[in-house]
């Protein structure tokens, strides 16, 4: 009776039955009520069910091929996603469950996988919301696009736009070093004899300047425009955005160059006497110091994918540093002369150097080989690559900017170049903006450069709008997200794997504890079966079916891997094919 | 006080009278019997006192189990006579069997099977067995009352997994449906008042309607869930259809399979072949792709049936057709269509020669690096801005490191060299299979010779190409089978290029693989329309000179050529003004500072060479000069007492950076992440594949959309704040499985529960008694034994 209980605390419903008419279906059910599970449903009359269920009577319409077919979704189901758009946000490979294994181990990789699956959907559905494109620069027929000059660019684009354009004229306190926030909202620029400013350089809104009256090597943002660090010809100094001197850090002299890692909280500096340091700065502790042994050091990058610091050093080779090890995770030899730039790209993929051997070379730092060289007659003081990967190489007083330098074809001519009054030397791309800022030696000057700059931003990581109380709220997170500086290595997915020395370990003691392989497979036990079918030849035979299963697992892998290859060959060369062919080649003779 | 001997005197009084009863009653053993005889003797001490007795015997006699029926009636006058009733004689005697007996022999009525079957038992020896003793018992109740238990626990059973699994549970477990409610739901305090209400609700009740007037009744709700009629229907009749077509095919399979007609079989190989073919000629005119995997597959069978060694005339066929050969004909012919068959099958595919790679190699070895370098560097400072290299100093590098390599690794080197070698002897022999006319180069040769040099790596990469170009040639033999007609004209390796062109054209094969460092620099060479014109002569005769004695790795080649390669040169336009003076001086000078007369790539090839002899496991020498042997100033140990003593460890993994000569990575395992990471596997996993990928998906809101988080993140448990969670009663999950059954009335099913419960009592019941039984009979057995 269970069902009917709530009903009994009913009170008003006498008068309402009276008003209804009295269903019918009282005197159907008083006949028989055990049966009364199917009877009713051959009752019904249609337009019950169609009131009752709509869905299922749908469903039931579709079958009927019928006449009767009204509203039918043209496009049923999930909207497909382009496999381009899913392979964008794949991550790792599927694992596959070996036919044997425990009920529990299938359930489990089964529903991480399901889990996994789902969010890459979402993650490719999601990329919908980024609808904005990068812009480019396109010149009339025969016109070279690196013939164009700024002002003229900034003349055909908007005010907004054009205002991007401009010179800072500080030809006193000589060549400038420059930064950019990390939204790409402020600037920060320090001249080599003690001239440091920073600004919000789209209102173009000083925000302090000052002369520290002493050299300065470089600047460099902290993890909000509330602070920045300067390396003065002894020490390091951090002040905040109103110029106010906040720390001198004497534990870090001569510093020549800085690199700030965002996600760690981390300063890195390289000095002239050879180290290479990391000042925490959410605890203003020092946590490492690296002796590298190679003399001065003057040319630094960051790798933004893993953390990872670059250091180009006089005899031609680039180290690779992480605040763990005492000596460098590698080192390659890229020039015969000393190396005078690097820079890396943004999914820390590719990594450009200049040397003095006058050439600008692209490694893929992932493997460690290189792509391509190219040779400039002057060779690059100054390289800095872009949020979409175009190249700004600085050489003298000019600076040209490079497209497609990180594809397979070496480049040939530049995409822009734009002649300063003075010598070059800092550059660097504005994040989010298609902005080249440019430090030399007669000030300042901020260059449009069409494409530079990613144009979505994710608001949450770093928002150039973002608000006062925003940012705020942005810290907080930040430092609550902090990775910790043992975590940086060249591999930054190495957390989610397994220490395999100390499973090893682990794995040997509990061997010899236990006294067998808990993990080992167990050898294949042919089932008994009879009416002489277990015969030792048979059993043989069947032991054969199944030996050297897991190299016959490997080689059939090997040749789908093959096959597949061939197969997606195969596609890109057809879908060349078709991209070369145009509908209006017909017309053509 | 009594004196000790009154009342033993008493004591040895009462002693002989009930003596003298036992003797009075005679045969008598019974208890009851004893008791009156007790209850007797006991009248004679005080009259009360025994009545009291007799009371409590009858009450406690009243409570045992099995009552003794006693007489009390007054029946005759006997010996034993109380004052209060009289007794039967013998009424508390037991009736024998005997007794009994002795009138069924009399009676006539009773047939003599059962008057046989008395007498048998009458005479059966054999004594009851012994009750069970305690333990046993309590054995015997313990098995039982746990496989009671389990099966009333295990009715939890799925109900936990279930819950276990589940990824999230919301408590309380049985809420109520979160839609909106009737207000009569809501509003409790009602209650059928009067006497006509109460009737109603009665007869409402009893017929399981529905109280409120919206509200469907619980089988219309239950229909509703249900599948509708029409829809079940269409299905049913699917259904219907699917299985019947199976059961037809099925049927129709089984009969041909069955024929076991050859002449049958044959016709039908016969016409599928023929089909084959016919589409497999369409396919090469309207799909040459489609027709080259044919091409393949065909390949692949013949293949098989190469490896099967089918056709050999070892069959039970070919020995039976080979003694018909003399007589017969036809045989004689089948047989040798066979051995022709065989032949076919057996002849070696023979391999083309793959000079593209060669002249590649020979490209590669004879332009040289530095010559491509655009602009000479007037710097007569620096050695390295003249472009040059001093070629003595990593050659001598090379030789003090290769010193002190042990005896080893040249054993290695030569086995390698033996193995190229071999390979090379092998393509060779191919080479003159099929070509045969094709003259043997010298230069091609001395190719070779060169290549024989080249690292280990480089032979991984020539042994993947060796097998592409078999592979290549396989097909390119069937090919050339196919179209007969133009066969013979080419022979000739010049017409052999164009053809086997355009066919990687038709084919799409021939991925371009970028192996190595080389080969990424070749590549845009070879892309390149005009390359940069570089003078061929000189380039040869540099590269003689380099080459260097077979033995030697061709490391440091490599690293050259990674240094001078050549690179494109870019037009800027506008020129830099001239660098500053003193700016120009400075760099100068820092250059200076630089390259102290120090070489770049000896420095760093040294560096490499020291980073991997710490990497290599040292040989552990355990001599003892002096120890079975004479010591003493100049004198080393003998060359046996250093084989034995000398400890050779395993060899470390290979080195990551052993492919790359420009590049030293480090191979120390950095520690600081180690305690971050995880370093057992959690239960289900079986290897560390297994779990890493399940955990490679992030779960923070950087990488993953916001409902993917929350989903992904969701916790395992809700609990309703203020909500009393009571635990779980069995109808909570057992309510779930009489709905989905629906439409009995409840009644109805208390009852079915009910008779349930009680068959189960039942079985159980009978379960033991029959377990009981098997006891006993062991017992019985064992009593007897």
């Amino acid at each position: 009776m269970a069902a009917v209980t709530p009903e009994m605390l009913t009170s008003t419903h006498v008068e309402k039955m009276n008003k209804k008419k009295p269903p019918k279906r009282y005197w159907e059910e008083t006949e028989n009520t055990d049966q009364s599970q199917r009877r009713p449903e051959e009752e019904q009359d249609k337009s019950e069910q169609n009131q009752n269920k709509s869905t299922v009577k749908e469903r039931s319409l579709k079958r009927k091929n019928g006449e009767r077919l009204e509203k039918k979704d043209p496009f049923p189901g999930e909207a497909p996603i382009p496999h381009k758009q899913l392979q964008k946000f794949q991550r790792g490979e599927k694992c596959k469950v070996p036919a044997g294994a425990c009920k529990r181990l299938k359930e489990v990789t089964a529903s991480s996988e399901a889990m996994s699956e789902h969010a890459q959907k979402q993650a490719a559905r999601y990329d919908l919301l980024l609808p904005e494109d990068a812009g480019l620069l396109e010149g009339d027929e025969d016109e070279d696009t690196n013939t164009i000059s700024q002002d003229d660019i900034a003349d055909a684009v908007d005010i907004t736009s054009g205002s991007k354009y401009f010179n800072l004229h500080l030809s006193q306190f000589g060549p400038y070093r420059l930064d950019y926030s990390r939204t790409g909202r402020h600037l920060l620029v320090g001249g080599k004899k003690g001239h440091v400013a920073c600004m919000d350089w789209q209102t173009k809104d000083l925000m302090c300047e000052m002369n520290v009256m002493e050299t300065v090597n470089d600047v460099k943002w902290l993890h909000t425009e509330a602070m920045f660090a300067v390396a003065q010809k002894r020490w390091l100094y951090i002040y905040d955005s109103k110029g106010v001197e906040l720390h001198c850090v004497k534990k870090f002299n001569d510093v020549l160059r800085m690199q700030f890692l965002p996600y760690h909280f981390l300063l890195a500096t390289a000095s002239a006497t050879g180290f290479l340091q990391y000042l925490d700065v959410s605890v203003g502790k020092e946590v490492a110091a690296i002796c590298t042994k190679t003399g001065r050091l003057d040319v630094m990058a960051q790798n933004p994918h893993n953390a990872v610091i670059h250091l180009g050093h006089p005899n031609g080779t680039i180290s690779l540093w992480s605040p763990n090890q005492k000596e460098p995770l590698a080192k390659m030899l890229c020039h015969r002369g000393a190396v005078r730039s690097l820079t890396v790209d943004k999914t820390g993929t590719y990594m450009v150097t200049s040397g003095l051997d006058r050439k600008i070379k692209v490694y893929d730092i992932r493997a460690f080989k290189p792509l391509h060289s190219c040779f400039q007659p002057a060779g690059a003081s100054c390289l800095s690559l872009s949020q979409r990967g175009l190249l700004s190489a600085a050489t003298g007083d000019i600076v040209q900017v490079y497209q497609n330098v990180l594809g397979s074809s070496p480049v040939s001519k530049p995409y822009m170049a734009h002649r300063l009054r003075g010598q070059i030397w800092g550059l660097a791309y504005c994040p989010f903006e298609d902005v080249l800022g440019i430090g030399h030696g007669e000030g300042f000057t901020s260059m449009i450069v069409p494409g530079a700059g990613e144009p979505n931003f994710d608001a949450l990581d770093a928002n150039p709008y973002r608000s006062h109380k925003q940012r705020q709220e942005w810290e907080v997170k930040a430092l609550l997200e902090k990775v910790q500086p043992e975590l940086i290595g060249l591999d930054p997915g190495q957390l989610s794997k397994v220490d395999q020395a100390s499973f090893e370990q682990r794995h040997k003691e509990q061997v010899e504890a236990l006294g067998f392989d808990p993990l080992a497979k167990d050898k294949f036990k042919p089932r008994r079966k009879k009416k002489g079918r277990s015969s030792a030849g048979a059993i043989e035979k069947r032991k054969r079916k199944v030996a050297h299963e897991d190299q016959r697992d490997e080689i059939r892998q090997s040749v789908q891997e093959h096959t597949e290859r061939e197969k997606e060959l195969k596609e890109k060369s057809k879908e060349k094919k078709l991209g070369n062919k145009s509908t209006l080649d017909r017309f053509r003779k | 006080m009594v004196k000790p001997s009154s009342l033993q005197k008493t004591l040895s009084k009462g002693a002989k009278l009930t003596s003298a009863m036992a003797v009075e009653s005679g045969e008598e053993d019974d208890l009851s019997i004893n008791e009156q005889a007790i209850s007797a003797s006991e009248d004679e001490e005080g009259s009360d006192d025994e009545r009291k007795h007799k009371k409590l015997l009858e009450a406690i006699s009243s409570m045992g189990g099995r009552k003794r029926k006693k007489q009390n009636e007054r029946s005759e006058a006997s010996v034993q006579v109380s004052e209060f009733f009289v007794n039967a004689e013998g009424t508390g005697e037991k009736i024998n069997l005997s007794d009994l007996l002795g009138t069924v022999e009399k009676t006539s009525g009773a047939s003599n099977k059962t008057k046989k079957q008395l007498r048998n038992l009458q005479n059966s020896k054999g004594t009851l067995a012994l009750p069970l003793n305690k333990q046993e018992t309590e054995k015997i109740q313990r098995g039982i009352a746990y496989e009671k238990t389990t099966k009333e626990v295990s009715c939890w059973q799925n109900i936990i997994v279930q819950n276990r699994k589940a990824e999230q549970i919301v408590f309380p477990l049985n809420q109520e449906s979160s839609g909106p409610k009737r207000v009569e739901q809501v509003v409790a305090g009602w209650k059928a008042q009067t006497p006509l209400e109460q009737e109603i609700f009665r007869l409402l009740r009893i017929n399981s309607q529905p109280v409120n007037d919206p509200v469907l009744t619980a089988v219309e709700e239950a229909s509703l869930k249900a599948m509708s009629l029409e829809e079940a229907k269409i299905r049913r009749s699917e259904l219907q259809k699917t299985r019947a077509l199976q059961s037809y095919y099925e049927a129709k399979a089984k009969r041909e399979k069955n024929i076991k007609s050859k002449k049958y079989r044959r016709i039908q190989k016969k016409a599928k072949h023929k089909e084959f073919l016919k589409q497999f000629e369409e396919m090469v005119k309207t799909n040459p792709e489609g027709a080259l995997e044919e091409l393949k597959k065909m390949e692949l069978s013949r293949m098989q049936e190469r490896m099967s060694l089918k056709h050999q005339n070892s069959g039970k066929w070919a020995k039976s057709k080979a003694i018909m050969a003399k007589y017969d004909d036809s045989a004689r012919k089948a047989m040798q269509e066979q051995l022709q068959m065989n032949k076919d099958l057996t002849q070696k595919i023979v391999v083309l020669s793959d000079d593209e790679h060669e002249s590649n190699e020979e490209g590669l070895e004879t332009v040289p690096d530095f010559v491509n370098n655009p602009e000479p560097v007037i710097d007569p400072v620096n050695p390295w801005m003249r472009g040059q290299l001093t070629h003595e100093e990593p050659e001598v590098s090379c030789v003090t490191t290769e010193e002190p390599q042990t005896a080893e690794q040249e054993n290695e080197e030569e086995e390698l060299i033996g193995e190229f070698e071999r390979k090379r002897n092998l393509r060779q022999a191919d080479e003159e299979d099929l070509i045969p006319t094709e003259e043997q180069k010298p230069e091609s040769e001395v190719v070779e010779d060169d290549v024989v040099e080249v690292s280990d790596k480089e032979e991984e990469e020539e042994d993947e190409e060796e097998e592409d170009v078999s592979e290549f040639n396989t097909l390119f033999r069937l090919m050339r089978s196919e179209k007969t007609l133009e066969g013979p004209n080419q022979k000739s390796q010049g017409l052999n290029t164009p053809e086997r062109e355009g066919e990687e054209g038709l084919l799409n094969e021939g991925p371009i693989r970028v192996r190595n460092i080389e080969d990424l620099e070749v590549l845009p060479e070879d892309v390149d329309p005009q390359p940069i014109a570089a003078p061929s002569l000189p380039q040869t005769a540099v590269g003689e000179a380099t080459s260097e004695p077979p033995n030697k790795k061709r490391r440091e080649i490599d690293l050259k050529e990674v240094l001078t390669k050549d690179a494109r040169v870019v037009k800027v336009p506008f020129l830099p003004k001239v660098v500053e003076e003193e700016d120009h001086d400075e760099q100068i000078s820092i250059i200076k500072e630089a390259f102290a007369g120090d070489d770049v790539i000896s420095d760093f090839i040294k560096d490499k060479r020291k980073q991997e002899a710490a990497g290599k496991p040292k040989v552990v020498d355990l001599t003892l000069p002096g120890w079975g042997e004479w010591g003493g100033v100049g004198l080393k140990p003998s060359r046996w007492k250093r084989k034995r003593f000398r400890i050779k460890m395993a060899p470390s993994p290979p080195r990551q950076d052993r492919k790359l000569p420009d590049t030293i990575i480090s191979e120390n395992r950095s520690t600081s992440i180690a305690s971050h990471q995880v370093s057992q596997l959690p239960f289900p996993f079986q290897n560390t594949a297994q779990f890493e990928s399940c955990i490679r998906t992030p779960i923070g809101q950087t990488w993953n959309t916001q409902g993917v988080v929350k989903k992904m993140t969701k916790p395992k448990v809700i609990t309703n704040l203020g909500a009393i969670i009571e635990p779980m009663v069995k109808e909570d999950f057992i309510k779930n499985k009489t709905t989905t059954s629906a439409g009995k009335g409840p009644a109805i099913m208390l009852g079915e529960n009910k008779r349930a419960n009680k068959g189960r009592k039942w079985s159980s019941a009978k379960h033991r008694g029959r377990r009981g039984s098997q006891k006993r009979k062991k017992q019985q057995t064992s009593v007897t034994a």
